[in-house]
């Protein structure tokens, strides 16, 4: 079993109206299983009110599922006993960098969580050292968090939830706010933390760029979880993306619409070097046939 | 500007007053004031000017930064100078209608100006140079007996020291709103009092639904770090005295008496 | 010729060691009905520049003018240059204020001292114009869907009727599909009302497909000023800004450096496909 277990996961947002009736159920989870490798790089696709963000907050407590069990490392979130742990298991990350940085000095925010976990405080320090280092915000650590950039202050919150020493990090569109620059500054860190630290990432997103790298795609659409592969799987499937709404790297799409025009294109086409180089093999290799 | 406003911001060099113990800060700033308002003699004042001055040298924060925390009280300044330059009884030396100068007036107000312009510049010193935590640190540690008889002093500080993380944000978010307001048309500046007060609303409620919106959230991310009140919880920066807090407090009882001394001169 | 803008400069902390351009000898001339995209990272002075058109922010130097006249003219008036040059912010749903769709639209409106009657009829037009129909009208705008509340911001900004409407990143935080109903309403705009409309964004792959006009700015200066074809070809100067070209433009260069001879303008994936289609079949 993977470090992260959902089985069958409902849950329901239930509005009342004035007179404490049920109002309004909005259904967000009907119905999700998954089982998430440790150490893997997964990351969950989805339009707004696909029921990613609901996910995102069942992991680590934040949110009860109505149905259902979701398992952080063999420990139930519905569990009272374990709330803390698991939330010292999957930390967690959230779009708005604003809203996330409690500190008013960047390394006094990073080391927030260690506090409230009363972890002594010469192990804060070391852990706030590393965490920073971790991020490459050491530089920063005596600014204000409201003189950094919105990736950098991405940044700061990812190495707060570093700082508790999670297995999983679960960041809920962190990049939805940022710019181009920021957004790549933000998906290289947790890149490099999944692969130097081996900390399981679960991105949540619905920019393509950012899912190219992961191990694992998820695409969620209505509540249900309906594509799930590695990214070649996933981007092969072109059409059905687009069907949720979703968008596919230019690339892909060229790449999908010459294969239907007969050209012998392999599948699933993500970067911009393996298209060219597919198309220089059978351009520039039939012109050499041709050549003969 | 909105921006301008300084008090709250701390001043990031490394000196030995920020070094010094947020409570040993927060007492000096305490004991200068009640100086400020026990001085009655122009020696008092050069004595306060004197460890200001000092304060101000030691901290390395640039004398601008405190000049700039002035802006935000000069309003305050003229109203007091005026109410003292005309209102008190005297000497007269000139006088417009039921308005009168008086020698006295005149001095009051170069007292009192000096007074408010040392106070706002000694705690404007204090928050330069002493982080908002440590400082609602010292408030709490200061305060700690408090809690004894049920005043929830950890809760208040983090109330305090969220709410000075927020300003700077929620300063700009109001700059940004109005911005947006005005490109609709709306106008703050002229019209009567009701009628400017009806103008803020288009104001005042984006930024209470943002401010609530933030609050959601933080909680939110609070949680998930495991926040769960002051209960079991260390610190990173835990408050201890050193040697040159000792120091500090000599100089402290010695500015002291110094004042005194001349109040009864 | 709608907006003249004449070296314009704005500084920050004038005087003082921290004295910082925000803007820096910008000069740009927007026609009537023209569509542009103006272009940079995080403060590269794009907003600025757009908080300058509809006087918001004063220039320190420089001059712009609207149709012939100076704005910063003795008794100019700024709130009808407002109604003229709509300008939409960034995250303008965080805007909304009223208790319902209706009358938040109504605002701008009623600023400009029109009539009752007229001002209905503009929020309903306005509201017509970005698809949100009477059964919207009574609802509070903090009930909306994400994408519709941005919908009914953006119409407090139509009902106003400005000539010129500029968009400071209307797309940040929607998912593809809000984006594209953006964009594709923005487009509408243009072309239906012939608005002169300028969209900030640091998208270049949205702005692209749009707009016939490119404006990039970086540090306060303008650096490229073309049609799209133009300003990518430096794909690699923008790169350096921080702003990159959309990846057909990289495909084709990459093509290109392997020795396939295709139009290195082209930018969109339709191009693309049938330039590599018609190589293709030429070699079959």
């Amino acid at each position: 079993m993977g470090i992260i277990k959902a089985v069958n996961l409902i849950f329901d947002y239930i509005r009342h109206d004035d007179e404490e009736n049920k109002d309004e159920i909005n259904h967000a989870l009907r119905g999700v299983s998954l089982d998430i490798a440790e150490g893997s790089f997964v990351a969950v696709l989805g339009h707004n009110g696909s029921g990613k963000s609901t996910l995102a907050k069942l992991m680590n407590g934040i949110l009860l599922p109505t149905e259902g069990t979701i398992y952080i490392s063999n420990m139930s979130t519905s569990d009272e006993e374990h709330l803390w742990n698991v939330r010292k298991t999957a930390g967690m990350v959230f779009q708005n960098p604003d809203n996330q940085i409690i500190g008013n000095v960047v390394e006094e925010d990073v080391g927030f969580g260690p506090e409230n976990m009363g972890v002594p405080t010469k192990e804060i320090w070391e852990r706030v050292d590393e965490s920073l280092e971790a991020v490459g915000m050491t530089a920063y650590r005596l600014q204000s968090p409201n003189k950094l950039s919105g990736g950098q202050k991405q940044r700061v919150a990812i190495a707060g939830v570093m700082a508790m020493k999670p297995r999983c990090i679960v960041l809920d569109e962190p990049t939805a706010m940022l710019d181009p620059n920021g957004r790549r500054e933000v998906i290289r860190t947790v890149r490099e933390l999944n692969r130097q630290e081996g900390i399981t990432v679960l991105l949540i997103t619905h920019y393509m760029e950012e899912v190219i790298d992961a191990d694992r795609v998820v695409v969620m659409d209505g509540g249900h979880v309906v594509m799930d592969g590695t990214p070649k799987e996933v981007f092969s499937h072109v059409k059905e993306l687009k069907q949720y709404s979703l968008d596919v790297p230019q690339v892909t799409e060229l790449a999908d619409e010459l294969r239907a025009e007969g050209l012998a294109l392999p599948e699933g086409i993500l970067t911009i070097d393996e298209l060219a180089d597919s198309l220089a093999g059978i351009l520039n290799g039939e012109k050499a046939w041709q050549s003969k | 500007m909105l921006r301008d406003i300084t008090l709250g911001q701390y001043y990031p060099v490394d000196s030995v007053l920020h070094r010094l113990d947020p409570r040993t800060k927060l007492f000096g700033t305490l004991v200068y004031i009640v100086t400020l308002f026990i001085a009655d003699h122009i020696l008092a004042y050069i004595a306060a000017a004197v460890f200001l001055t000092a304060a101000i040298r030691l901290s390395r924060v640039p004398v601008k930064f405190m000049v700039r925390g002035l802006k935000a009280v000069v309003f305050l300044l003229l109203i007091s100078v005026s109410f003292n330059l005309f209102l008190t009884p005297g000497r007269p030396i000139f006088t417009i209608g039921f308005l009168k100068m008086t020698w006295e007036g005149v001095e009051i107000a170069a007292f009192m100006s000096i007074r408010l312009v040392f106070l706002v510049m000694g705690s404007t010193l204090l928050t330069l140079t002493t982080t908002p935590n440590q400082l609602t640190d010292g408030l709490e540690r200061s305060l700690g007996f408090l809690k004894k008889v049920g005043v929830p002093v950890h809760e208040v500080s983090m109330m305090m020291s969220i709410a000075l993380r927020f300003i700077p944000i929620l300063v700009e978010e109001t700059d940004k709103i109005m911005k947006a307001q005005m490109a609709r048309g709306a106008d703050f500046e002229s019209g009567n009092l009701i009628q400017r007060a009806k103008a803020m609303v288009p104001l005042l409620v984006p930024l209470f639904i943002s401010a609530f919106r933030r609050a959601t959230d933080l909680a939110m991310a609070m949680e998930a770090r495991c926040y769960r009140g002051g209960e079991g919880r260390t610190k990173m920066k835990p408050l201890h005295y050193e040697r040159r807090d000792r120091m500090t407090y000599l100089v402290y009882l010695l500015y002291f008496a110094l004042c005194v001394a001349i109040r009864f001169l | 010729m709608a907006i003249e803008v004449k070296h314009l400069d704005h500084r920050y902390g004038e005087g003082t060691i921290f004295e910082q351009y925000a803007l820096k000898n910008v000069t740009l001339t927007i026609a009537d009905g023209e569509f542009i995209g103006l272009i940079g990272h995080t403060g590269s002075g794009k907003s600025t520049l757009t908080q300058h058109l509809n006087g918001l922010l004063k220039a320190t130097s420089g001059d712009i003018l609207y149709n012939g006249e100076s704005i910063y003219a003795e008794g100019y008036s700024m709130k009808e240059l407002r109604g003229r040059v709509g300008l939409v912010f960034q995250y303008p749903e965080h805007q909304l204020f009223e208790t319902d769709v209706f009358t938040d639209v109504c605002f701008g409106p009623k600023n400009l001292g029109l009539s009752e009657e007229e001002i209905k009829r503009r929020a309903a037009e306005a509201l017509a114009l970005v698809g949100l129909d009477e059964s919207f009208y009574k609802q509070s705008p903090f009930e909306l869907s994400g994408g519709q509340k941005r919908r009914a911001a953006i119409a407090g900004v139509l009902a106003m009727k400005p000539e010129v409407l500029i968009l400071d990143e209307p797309t940040a935080g929607l998912d593809p599909r809000g984006r594209d109903d953006i964009l594709g309403l923005v487009a509408r705009l243009h072309e239906e009302q012939g608005m002169t409309v300028i969209l900030v964004s640091h998208s270049m792959e949205d702005v692209a497909r749009y707009v016939s006009r490119l404006v990039v700015m970086n540090r306060g200066e303008k650096v490229f000023d073309g049609t799209p074809r133009e300003v990518f070809r430096h794909y690699k100067q923008l790169e350096k800004m921080g702003l990159a070209a959309p990846q057909i433009t990289y495909v084709v260069h990459a093509l290109r450096e392997r020795g396939i001879a295709i139009d290195e303008d082209i930018m969109t994936v339709e191009e693309a496909r049938d330039a590599i289609l018609a190589l293709w079949r030429k070699n079959a």
